[in-house]
Formats: C-alpha cells, structure tokens, sequence
C-alpha cells in the first residue's frame, strides 16, 4: 500500500484525546509494518502547541485556520480532503468519538475513499491492511480488505491503550496549508454543561449500572438499593437515560462518561462497544444478562445468566447482610 | 415547513445472529427486523416539530421486512406521507445506499426540497459508511450527527440544534436549512400510539411504493469473513440461583477487601 498513514489528532476544548493516543499507536504499527510515515494531522486555529504530545508520529502536519477553531466537521472535512487530495496518504486513522463524528461522516464524500467503520483491529498482511470490524452492537466481526488508498478507517475507542501512543519527543511540526472552501452551513455557537448538583459518577468506587434488561422504571429502584448498601451510585446505558429512568450525567460510553471504578455491575446490558468503550477498564465488572452471547461477558471479570432484578435484589440483601 | 425522516430496518440483535454458508454475511432465515433505534427519534424529533409549528412529515424507509408496520406506526403517529423504496437489496452497503437515495429521493414527485431531512444515526450494520453524511453530500446540504435536540427558526430559515458529546456536554449549533441532521435522541422517548389507530392506519393504506434507481459510489470494502468475535477474555461464569450467585459476588467483593 502506497502512501503515509495518518492520523487525525482529536482536539477537544485544549487537549488530546485518548482516543487520539489510542489510534496513534494503532497508526504506530501499521506504518512501521507498511515501511511508511506516520503522520499525525491537526486541524484547528491557535493550537499548535497540542502537537507536541504526538510524539509517536514521525511528524506532525498542522492545519491553522480560523474556520478550524471550533471543530465544526463540515470545514475539518473539507480541509482535511484538501489536504490529503494534495498529499496522497495510503491510510487516514480517526478515532471514532463523537467529537470527530462529522467530520469522520463526511470525509468519504469528500475524498470519494472507502470508509471502514466500526474498525477495532487492524494488521498488516501481504503488503496490504486487514482490518476487523464489529458489526451488530459488537455481536459480530467482519474481517474486511480495502484497496489502495486512500482509505479512511473510523478506529474505535480502546483499540490500543492510551498510555502505548503516548511518550516520545516532540515531533517535527509542518505548518501546511489546505485550500479549502469555508462555509459549509454549520456554525458552533456554545456549549452547554450538565448542571451540577448530581453524583459524579466518574468518582465512585461502586457503580452498579443498569440497561434496557431491568425492563421498567420501577426496578431503577432496586439498582439504588444495591447502590446504597455498597456506598456508590447508579449509572445506565443510552437507553435507560432515553427512556428518562436517569439523568443524562449517568449515561456510561461513547456519549456518556468513561469510568474506572473498583467494581462495576452491569445489569440488563448487552455491551455494545458504545457502552464498553466507557467502563471496560473497570476493576473489576460482574455482567447480569439472560443471553449468554451477550457480548458484555467478553469484557466482565464474572458473568452471571440470570434475570438482573432477581440479582440486584439478592446482592442488595448479601452485601447488606455482610457489612452488618 | 417540510420534514424528510429517513428510517431503515435492521436485524435485532435481541436474536441469535448465525452466519450464512458463504461465511461472509447474516443468515438471513431466523433474522428478525426491526427499526432501527435512533431512527424512531428521527420521527419523533419531526412529530415533535409538526406539532409546534406545523409541518408535512414524509417518511422514506427501504423495502424490508416488516417495514409496513414500521411505516403505517409512524402514519397512526401523525407522518402524512409514506414511502417505501423498493430494489435497494437489504444489506446493500452504506455507499451504495447513500447513492442510490441521492438519485431516488430528488425524483419522488413532492419529496424534496425538504427544509430538513432527518436521519438516525449509525445503523448496526454500516460497515462502509455513514448514509446520512455521504446522503448530504450528494444533495450539497449542511449536516450535522448526534443530534438530540432541533428548534426550527422558518422565517429565518435557520435551525439551532443541540449535539451531545461526551459527559452530558452539550453543542448549540446553529445549522442553515435546509439541511440533513443525523438524530440521536429527543425531549422525550418517542410517544406511544394504540394498536387500534395502527391498525386504523393499515385499513386505510396509501404506502407509495417508488423503485430504486442505482447511483453511482465508490467500490464497497470487501468482507472477506463473518464470525462471532473472538474475545481477548471472557467472564467466569457463576452459577446458581439469585441468592447463589449474590453470595458469592460478595464473597469475590470481601477477598478483595471491597466489603
Ligand atoms: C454514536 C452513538 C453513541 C452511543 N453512545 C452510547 C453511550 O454513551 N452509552 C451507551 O450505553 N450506549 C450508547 N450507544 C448505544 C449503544 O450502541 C447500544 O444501543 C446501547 O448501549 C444498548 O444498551 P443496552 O445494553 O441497555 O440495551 P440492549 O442492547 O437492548 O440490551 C439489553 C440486554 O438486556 C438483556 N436482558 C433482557 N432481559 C433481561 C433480564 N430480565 N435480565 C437480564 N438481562 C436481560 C438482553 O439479553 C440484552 O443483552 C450509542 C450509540 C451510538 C450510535
Ligand atoms: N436504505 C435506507 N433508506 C432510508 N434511510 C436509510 C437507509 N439507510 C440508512 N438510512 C438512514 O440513515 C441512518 C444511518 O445513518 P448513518 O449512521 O449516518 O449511516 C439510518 O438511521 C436511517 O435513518
């Protein structure tokens, strides 16, 4: 495969995403297997000084325009086509957040490449790239091939750890400039933060979360009774939060928090990648689930097939009984 | 105003999923369809819409199965148009399906313009690419995922949006209409109808059937192979009844010093 590989550095409100680091050690071994550069890519305005963490690339290409400042990805996508239609890369990494969403979305339109998605390993084999991906909530994995570049590669969250595409020192910085035309129709005008006064769930020593499988409203409950007798809180999947059973600030994954607590209950959740991409770092995660496929039991330590309620409530009466 | 909603069906994943005998995609005999999740959020965002400013909502889903019921739902919800696209093969790529749409939608007498055309978000099953970005760029309009709240400002032809990114943070943005939103969430779950007004909605017909034209995309990546994944661990499995297996998480919490 002919070409760089890069990778599109996730800056978010000053600093680089683990994600970022994820997808740059990933982005690490390919180049190195391909014979290539690794080339990690910037986009922004004023941020130049957040190159210098990017110390596993062999060089840092910064893009500085004002219509970068904010991230919006109807402009990043447009500079960054621009920029590769200029440059050629074989392999283009971006970690697959919400914060890179658009612009992942749209370059493939842009640039008219393929787009793997969904990609949590990737190899060098035979001169070319095998990718894996995990299709259908994490229930299956298909192994794909891509032609030659470029080929843009949406890299999920916990590919690699962090701390493997971190170190190294400061990379050259190539200040490059993307002819691009600014004004896709989107502007960025604020952010909002969730109001405060909840419980941090990325503070807790306990956290005992809950999906769709508790069934009703009612059983949230029961969930806070386990909660209570450990002394932590409880947090959910997007569904549970969809459904207004808790609060947005309680949401674990992609869209919600990425928590490390010393033990994790996952009750009633199937574990898609969206959802383990948030607590699969946990100390130690037991899963309650009635399907023994479920994809959660790849992640817990333990695993239990058994209905979540009968669970909660039965660990709610062991743990109360214990600690007297 | 006008509304587009763009729902597809995918197989659910409450299922058993087994793979077909070419070893490269679904075996389809015991698969069952459902809508896709975030796409319900696409309608309800659009009824939500219609009932605070009043729209005509239009709802395009592809042929599958158990799209009728899907589509004659969102009727018995408030949609006012209905049309299913037929001869985009279920499972046709991302990139084949954005294309295909690009060429079929402008087409539908009626259909578009829309001042905002509404998606979901991430289907299970797109492998090769995002439909609705690669849609709105087909159709030269604004995009923008991960939507989860939309108010429409008609006269200045304005929408302001909110975007969530990760710990409840939130993005106002401000999108030019029209537009294509990829919807994540809503105010509220998406609202309930009674069967009897679906099954009103199935006696009263009026789904349009449209046919497909093919547009052109870029090759699909290949699958080469489709498998269970390979879990790098997979959990102790504890057994026994409820109590059983409480006793003896709390006994692994105490050896840990957690109790
Ligand atoms: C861009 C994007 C961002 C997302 N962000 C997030 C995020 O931040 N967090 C998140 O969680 N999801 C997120 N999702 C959604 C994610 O893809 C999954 O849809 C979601 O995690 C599923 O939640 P769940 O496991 O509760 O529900 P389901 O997948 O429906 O699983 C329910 C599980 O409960 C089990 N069950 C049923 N009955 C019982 C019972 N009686 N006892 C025990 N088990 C039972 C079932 O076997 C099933 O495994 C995101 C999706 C997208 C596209
Ligand atoms: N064949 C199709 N017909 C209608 N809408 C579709 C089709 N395929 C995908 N979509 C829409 O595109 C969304 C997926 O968006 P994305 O994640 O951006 O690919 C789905 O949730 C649907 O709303």
């Amino acid at each position: 495969m002919a070409g760089n590989v890069w990778i599109v550095a996730e800056s978010w409100k000053g600093s680089i995403s683990d994600a970022t680091y994820e997808a740059l050690a990933l982005g690490r071994e390919l180049a190195d297997g391909l014979g290539v550069r690794l080339e990690a890519v910037l986009l922004g305005h004023g941020a130049r000084a957040a190159a210098a963490s990017l110390g596993r690339a062999d060089g840092v290409l910064y893009v500085d325009h004002p219509a970068l400042a904010d991230g919006v990805g109807e402009e990043t996508s447009r500079a960054l086509a621009a920029l590769a239609a200029a440059r050629g890369p074989g392999l283009i990494l971006v970690p697959t957040t919400n914060v890179s969403w658009d612009l992942l979305g749209l370059l493939p339109a842009r640039l008219e490449a393929p787009l793997v998605n969904f990609c949590r390993e990737a190899v060098v084999s035979g001169g070319g790239v095998e990718f894996t991906s995990l299709l259908y909530g994490g229930k299956m994995a298909a192994t794909v091939g891509a032609g030659a570049g470029p080929v843009v590669v949406a890299v999920l969250p916990g590919v690699r750890p962090a701390e493997a595409g971190k170190g190294g020192a400061a990379p050259a910085v190539e200040e490059v400039v993307a002819d691009f035309v600014v004004g896709g129709g989107v502007r960025w005008l604020e952010y909002e933060e969730p109001e405060a006064g909840d419980v941090d769930i990325t503070q807790q020593d306990f956290l005992v979360a809950v999906g769709r499988g508790i069934s009703n409203e009612a059983n949230v409950e029961v969930a806070e009774e386990l909660a209570a007798a450990l002394g932590g809180a409880v947090c959910g999947s997007r569904p549970v939060i969809d459904q207004g059973w808790l609060p947005l600030v309680r949401q674990v994954g992609k869209s919600g928090a990425t928590v490390k607590p010393r033990f994790y209950v996952a009750a009633g959740i199937s574990g898609a990648p969206e959802h383990t991409e948030g607590m699969k770092d946990a100390e130690l995660i037991v899963a309650v689930n009635m399907d023994p496929s479920a994809p959660i039991f790849s992640v817990a330590h333990y695993g239990i097939v058994e209905d979540a309620t009968d669970v909660l409530e039965a660990l709610a009466e062991a743990v109360r009984k214990r600690k007297g | 105003m006008k509304i587009l909603v763009l729902m597809k069906m995918v197989p659910d994943i409450v299922e058993e999923l087994e793979v077909a005998s070419d070893g490269r995609s679904l075996d389809q005999e015991y698969l069952r369809f459902i809508v896709n999740e975030r796409d319900e959020y696409a309608l309800e965002q659009a009824l939500l819409l219609k009932d605070g400013l009043g729209a005509t909502v239009t709802v395009v889903a592809p042929d599958a199965p158990e799209v009728d019921d899907v589509l004659y739902t969102a009727r018995a919800k408030g949609a006012d148009r209905l049309i299913k696209v037929t001869g985009l093969p279920a499972g046709s790529g991302a990139r084949a399906t954005a294309a295909a749409l690009a060429v079929t939608l402008p087409a539908i007498e009626g259909a578009l313009p829309a001042d905002l055309v509404l998606s979901g978000c991430q289907a299970i099953d797109d492998l090769d690419g995002f439909v609705a970005p690669l849609l709105a760029g087909a159709l030269g309009v604004p995009y923008l995922g991960l939507v989860s709240r939309v108010s429409v400002d008609a006269a200045a032809g304005k929408a302001q949006v909110m975007k969530e990114f990760a710990g409840g943070v939130m993005g106002r943005f401000e999108v030019s209409l029209p537009a294509l939103l990829g919807i994540q969430g809503c105010e509220k779950p998406p609202r309930y109808v009674p069967v009897a007004k679906v099954r009103a909605a199935i006696g009263a017909g009026g789904i349009e059937a449209v046919e497909a034209s093919a547009g052109t995309a870029v090759a699909p990546v290949e699958v080469a192979a489709l498998a269970k994944p390979e879990a790098a661990g997979h959990a102790e499995m504890l057994e026994g009844s409820a109590q059983d297996v409480a006793e003896k998480v709390a006994d692994i919490l105490a050896a840990r010093g957690l109790l």
